[in-house]
C-alpha cells in the first residue's frame, strides 16, 4: 500500500432531528452545549467512534482492516482463534533493548489495523516509537446556530421491580434537539499518512464512513441523523498549499433569506455555498453527497 | 535575535495540561514552551536545528470550560501485539471500549490567541549543508503559505491550531486589555529534557501586558 501524496482538509456537515447528537456525561445525558454560546458540540472522539463502528461493519473480517479499539456489540462474530501468548517472558520494562523490533511491532499494527493507521494509537509507555500519530485529526463539531435541548418524558408500561407492580408504568426521560446542523473540520497529513501507510483505498474508506457512519449508528437516543456534506480540499503540494482556515473560511453555511427569525427546522433552512473561485491556487475541491 | 521567527496562533479550544492534574485533565492559562515548541515543529523541524522559545505574547483573555468524555483506561502492552505477530493473527488485540471505560472531564481554554518568538539552534546532527538561512527560509515559506507537516494543535489534536506568519516588518496583534498589568502564573512545565530520562523542567511565568519572557532551557528548574 502506497501511502497518500496530497494533503487534505474536509468539512462535514450532518444534521440531527429529534434526537440526542452526543450526550453530556457531566450534565446527565443532555446534547452536548457550548456553554457561551448554547451551540451543541460532538466531540471529535464521538465520530471517530462512528467512523471505525462503520469501518468496521464495512470491512467486517478482512484483512488489514481489523478495528483495535472496538465495541463489545460489533464484536460478536468475531472468532477466538486460540494461540499460546504464554512463552513470551515480560521483558524489563525499561528502555528498549531493540529499537527495530519496536519498529516492527508498530509498523504490523498499522498494517493490520485500520484505525491505528488513521487515527493512531498509543501502545505502552517506555518505546517511544510504540506511539503512533495518525494522519487523520479531527476537531469538536459546532452547530451553526445554537440549539435547545427539550426534555421529553416517556412512560413505559412495565415496572422493572416486583415492589413497584402497583404503580403499573415507569417514567422514564429522553433528552432531543429538535433539529441542529453541525459542522465539523478534519485534517490529513500526508507526511504522517507516509508514517503509518495510510493509503488512496483508505481514504476513499474514510470518506465512505463519514458519508454512511450515521446510516448505521440508528437508535432510540439519536433520533434522525444525516451527513449532509462532505466538502474536501486537496492540496496539490504533500505540505500544503494554503492554511486550512482560509479553506475552511470558503464555506459558508447561511440561513435562507426570510427565516432568520424562526429557529431552522430542516437542512433547507440553510444554504451551504462554497467559494470555488477564490480558491487558493494548487487546491482543488471535492463537493459530496 | 538573530534568526528569530514570530508565529501568530489561534484556536477556538485548547488544553495545555498541568502535569499535576493530569488525570482529570486542567490546563495552565496559557500555551507552555514545550507546546509552542511542538506547534513550531509541526510545521518545520530537522534532526539538525532545536527550537528556543524566546517569548511568548497572550493576546486574548484567559477562559475556562469544562468537558468530560468517555476515554479509555489503558494501553495496549507490547506483548499482546508480539503474540499476535507470531500467531499471525489479530483476533485477540482488540480492546473493548465500553468494559474499560472512564469518564474525564477536562477544564479547558476558550477562545486562544500567541504569538510564539522562537530562534533555532543547531544540534550536533546539523551537518555543513545546515544553513541558518536555509532552516529559517523552509519555516518562513512554509509558514506564509499554511504549509504544515502535520495540522499543529493547542496541546491536544483535537484543538488545531491556525497559524500565520507575522512578517519581520508587520506589527504585532494587539492584547486584549484584560491582560494588562502584570501576573504571576506560578511555576509551569518549560518542556521536558529528553536527554536526561525525559525529566520536566519548569519555570516561573511571569506575564507582563500580555507578554511571557521564556528563560533559556538551561536555567529552568528540573
Amino acid at each position: 500500500m502506497t501511502a497518500i501524496a496530497n494533503r487534505y482538509e474536509f468539512v462535514l456537515l450532518f444534521d440531527v432531528t429529534n434526537g440526542n447528537p452526543n450526550g453530556d456525561p457531566d450534565a446527565g445525558n443532555l446534547p452536548r452545549l457550548d456553554p457561551e454560546t448554547n451551540q451543541g458540540l460532538v466531540t471529535d472522539v464521538c465520530l471517530k467512534r462512528k467512523i471505525r463502528n462503520y469501518v468496521g461493519l464495512e470491512k467486517e473480517d478482512d484483512a488489514g482492516y481489523a478495528i483495535y479499539m472496538q465495541e463489545k456489540s460489533v464484536l460478536n462474530n468475531q472468532h477466538k482463534k486460540a494461540y499460546d501468548a504464554l512463552d513470551i517472558k515480560p521483558e524489563s520494562k525499561k528502555l528498549p533493548k531493540d529499537e527495530a523490533k519496536a519498529r516492527d511491532l508498530t509498523a504490523w499494527m498499522c498494517q493490520n489495523f485500520f484505525d491505528v493507521r488513521t487515527f493512531g494509537a498509543v501502545m505502552t509507555t517506555e518505546i517511544n516509537s510504540g506511539q503512533v500519530r495518525g494522519p487523520v485529526q479531527l476537531a469538536f463539531a459546532n452547530s451553526i446556530d445554537p440549539v435547545v435541548p427539550m426534555e421529553v418524558s416517556i412512560t413505559r408500561m412495565a415496572v422493572t421491580n416486583e415492589k413497584d407492580l402497583e404503580k403499573e408504568r415507569t417514567m422514564g426521560r429522553k433528552h432531543i434537539i429538535p433539529y441542529g446542523l453541525y459542522r465539523v473540520h478534519g485534517y490529513i497529513s500526508a507526511k504522517l499518512a507516509e508514517r503509518t501507510g495510510f493509503s488512496e483505498d483508505d481514504i476513499e474508506l474514510l470518506w465512505r464512513a463519514l458519508i454512511n457512519m450515521f446510516e448505521h449508528d440508528r437508535s432510540a437516543a439519536r433520533g434522525e441523523m444525516s451527513a449532509r456534506k462532505l466538502i474536501i480540499f486537496k492540496h496539490d503540494n504533500p505540505m500544503g498549499n494554503a492554511p486550512a482556515h482560509k479553506l475552511f473560511d470558503s464555506v459558508k453555511v447561511e440561513r435562507v433569506d426570510g427565516e432568520l427569525d424562526s429557529p431552522a427546522r430542516q437542512y433547507s433552512d440553510y444554504r451551504v455555498s462554497v467559494d470555488t473561485e477564490s480558491l487558493p491556487a494548487g487546491v482543488g475541491v471535492d463537493e459530496r453527497l | 535575535m538573530s534568526f528569530g521567527v514570530r508565529l501568530h496562533i489561534w484556536g477556538e479550544r485548547a488544553c495545555f495540561t498541568r502535569p499535576e492534574m493530569k488525570v482529570e485533565r486542567v490546563s495552565y492559562d496559557v500555551i507552555t514552551p514545550s507546546a509552542a515548541r511542538g506547534i513550531l515543529e509541526a510545521i518545520h523541524w530537522k534532526p539538525a536545528i532545536r527550537w528556543c522559545i524566546d517569548r511568548i505574547h497572550v493576546l486574548k483573555p484567559i477562559r475556562f470550560e469544562s468537558i468530560r468524555r468517555n476515554e479509555v483506561a489503558d494501553k495496549l502492552p507490547e506483548r499482546t501485539v508480539k503474540a499476535a505477530m507470531r500467531a499471525g493473527c489479530v483476533d485477540d488485540v482488540h480492546y473493548f471500549v465500553d468494559q474499560k471505560r472512564q469518564q474525564r472531564a477536562s477544564t479547558i481554554l476558550r477562545d486562544v490567541g500567541y504569538v510564539i518568538e522562537a530562534h533555532f539552534e543547531f544540534t550536533s546532527r546539523a551537518d555543513d549543508s545546515d544553513t541558518p538561512g536555509k532552516h529559517l527560509d523552509i519555516f518562513n515559506r512554509r509558514a506564509r503559505q499554511g504549509q504544515c507537516f502535520h495540522m499543529p494543535c493547542l496541546g491536544t489534536r483535537e484543538f488545531p491550531a491556525a497559524f500565520e506568519l507575522i512578517e519581520s516588518d508587520e506589527q504585532m496583534p494587539a492584547v486584549n486589555d484584560d491582560l494588562s498589568g502584570e501576573r504571576d502564573l506560578g511555576f509551569m512545565l518549560h518542556d521536558i529534557d529528553f536527554a536526561n530520562g525525559k525529566t520536566p523542567r519548569f519555570y516561573r511565568a511571569r506575564m507582563q501586558e500580555g507578554v511571557i519572557e521564556v528563560p533559556p532551557f538551561a536555567e529552568s528548574l528540573a
